[in-house]
């Protein structure tokens, strides 16, 4: 009978104490995260044998919920990027801008989406206005945390961030720069990154991927 | 004998002269994108060609509350910003800061960067001294200051 009651007690304070252990680990990430970032570049994200896949769900520049679901029946163009970003993500949004302005009609088949790593920062009220900027076509997606490692993870994107104290807010987020351009399948049809080639030979690439699949 | 003197000669002369140096070093193409949002970091590019080997030690602006010199390093597919102290400057060659690549990046704006408008900008040398040019600022989508004037 009392062996049984020191049983219980001693589960109950062991179940107490893991539960402290949570919550000052919990406490923990969330200080180190929010005030100086992670120190040490994270390993990179492992995908396993997934196929690059247009799977999400996410929050559009309106505010809107959004799956990838909502854009097959289109091609899309999809970068992973954030607004604090001075070089990269500008230059490439302005070149994916100049390819699709090179579409003709075709772009009336195309879904381009910019999905932020950062979305602590970017909002959809960031993301809108920064969207707008670019071209009136581009559709800004961000999320929770969890939800845009998600999405990254479906493109096998890998991202991080990098502490960097001048920086606004102590740190800046390193990613890959390539467009991926999806089927209206939602699979992966080919990847791109500015520099590589002028955006009329983006442009010719994407419509003849774009004729062969109707 | 000669010819060591003559060069012993003329390392004084540049050295004791910086005006004389300032005219080796040719700053030139130096341009930034418009901002999209305020309180956004800026980049800005040029290109540097000095005849002598020489090293950028720092930029300043009184539109930006310090200014960076950032290369990008690929790591296989990943694309990290750098922070470089200083920028080295091979004699007679050209060393350009072009969008998806070199860039100067400019932290706290004091005003957003509009379209058509000029800033100046300071380059500290390490043999050449200062040199001061005018930035031009371009639109959202410009790659350049020879792209934009055709």
């Amino acid at each position: 009978m009392t062996s049984t009651k020191t049983t219980q007690l001693r589960r109950i304070r062991f179940s107490l104490w893991i539960l402290v252990a949570a919550a000052v680990l919990t406490l923990c990430g969330v200080y180190f995260v929010r005030t100086i970032g992670v120190r040490e570049p994270s390993p990179p994200v492992t995908v396993g044998e997934a196929a690059i896949r247009t799977a999400f769900s996410l929050i559009d520049h309106n505010g809107n919920r959004v799956t990838g679901a909502d854009f097959l029946g289109r091609w899309q163009f999809v970068f992973f990027g954030f607004t604090h970003c001075p070089d990269v993500c500008p230059t490439t949004l302005a070149y994916m801008a100049n390819v699709l302005d090179r579409l003709g009609g075709e772009i009336e088949r195309v879904a381009p989406i910019f999905i932020t790593v950062d979305p602590s920062r970017d909002t959809p009220q960031v993301m809108a206005e920064y969207v707008q900027a670019f071209h009136p076509k581009l559709i800004g997606l961000t999320g929770t945390e969890a939800e845009v490692a998600a999405a990254a993870r479906s493109f096998r994107v890998y991202y991080e961030k990098m502490e960097e104290e001048t920086a606004p807010d102590g740190y800046l987020m390193a990613h890959a720069g390539h467009i991926y351009v999806m089927t209206p399948e939602g699979g992966f049809e080919d990847v791109f990154r500015e520099g590589d080639q002028s955006a009329e030979e983006m442009a010719t690439d994407v419509l003849a991927s774009m004729s062969g699949k109707q | 004998m000669m010819r060591k003197l003559i060069a012993i000669v003329v390392v004084a002369l540049v050295v004791a002269s910086p005006a004389l140096a300032e005219e080796s070093i040719r700053v030139f193409d130096a341009w930034a994108r418009a901002s999209i949002l305020a309180s956004r970091p800026g980049a800005a590019y040029l290109t540097i060609e000095s005849a002598a080997e020489d090293r950028l030690l720092g930029v300043t602006t009184p539109v930006a509350g310090r200014v960076m010199i950032h290369a990008v390093e690929k790591d296989g597919d990943v694309s990290r910003m750098k922070h470089i102290e200083t920028l080295e400057l091979p004699a007679g060659e050209r060393v350009t800061l072009a969008p998806g690549g070199m860039h100067l990046m400019l932290m706290g704006l004091q005003v957003k960067l509009s379209e058509g408008t000029t800033f100046p900008m300071t380059l500290s040398f390490e043999n050449a001294g200062e040199i001061t040019v005018e930035v031009s600022v371009l639109g959202i989508a410009a790659e350049g200051p020879r792209e934009a004037a055709e």
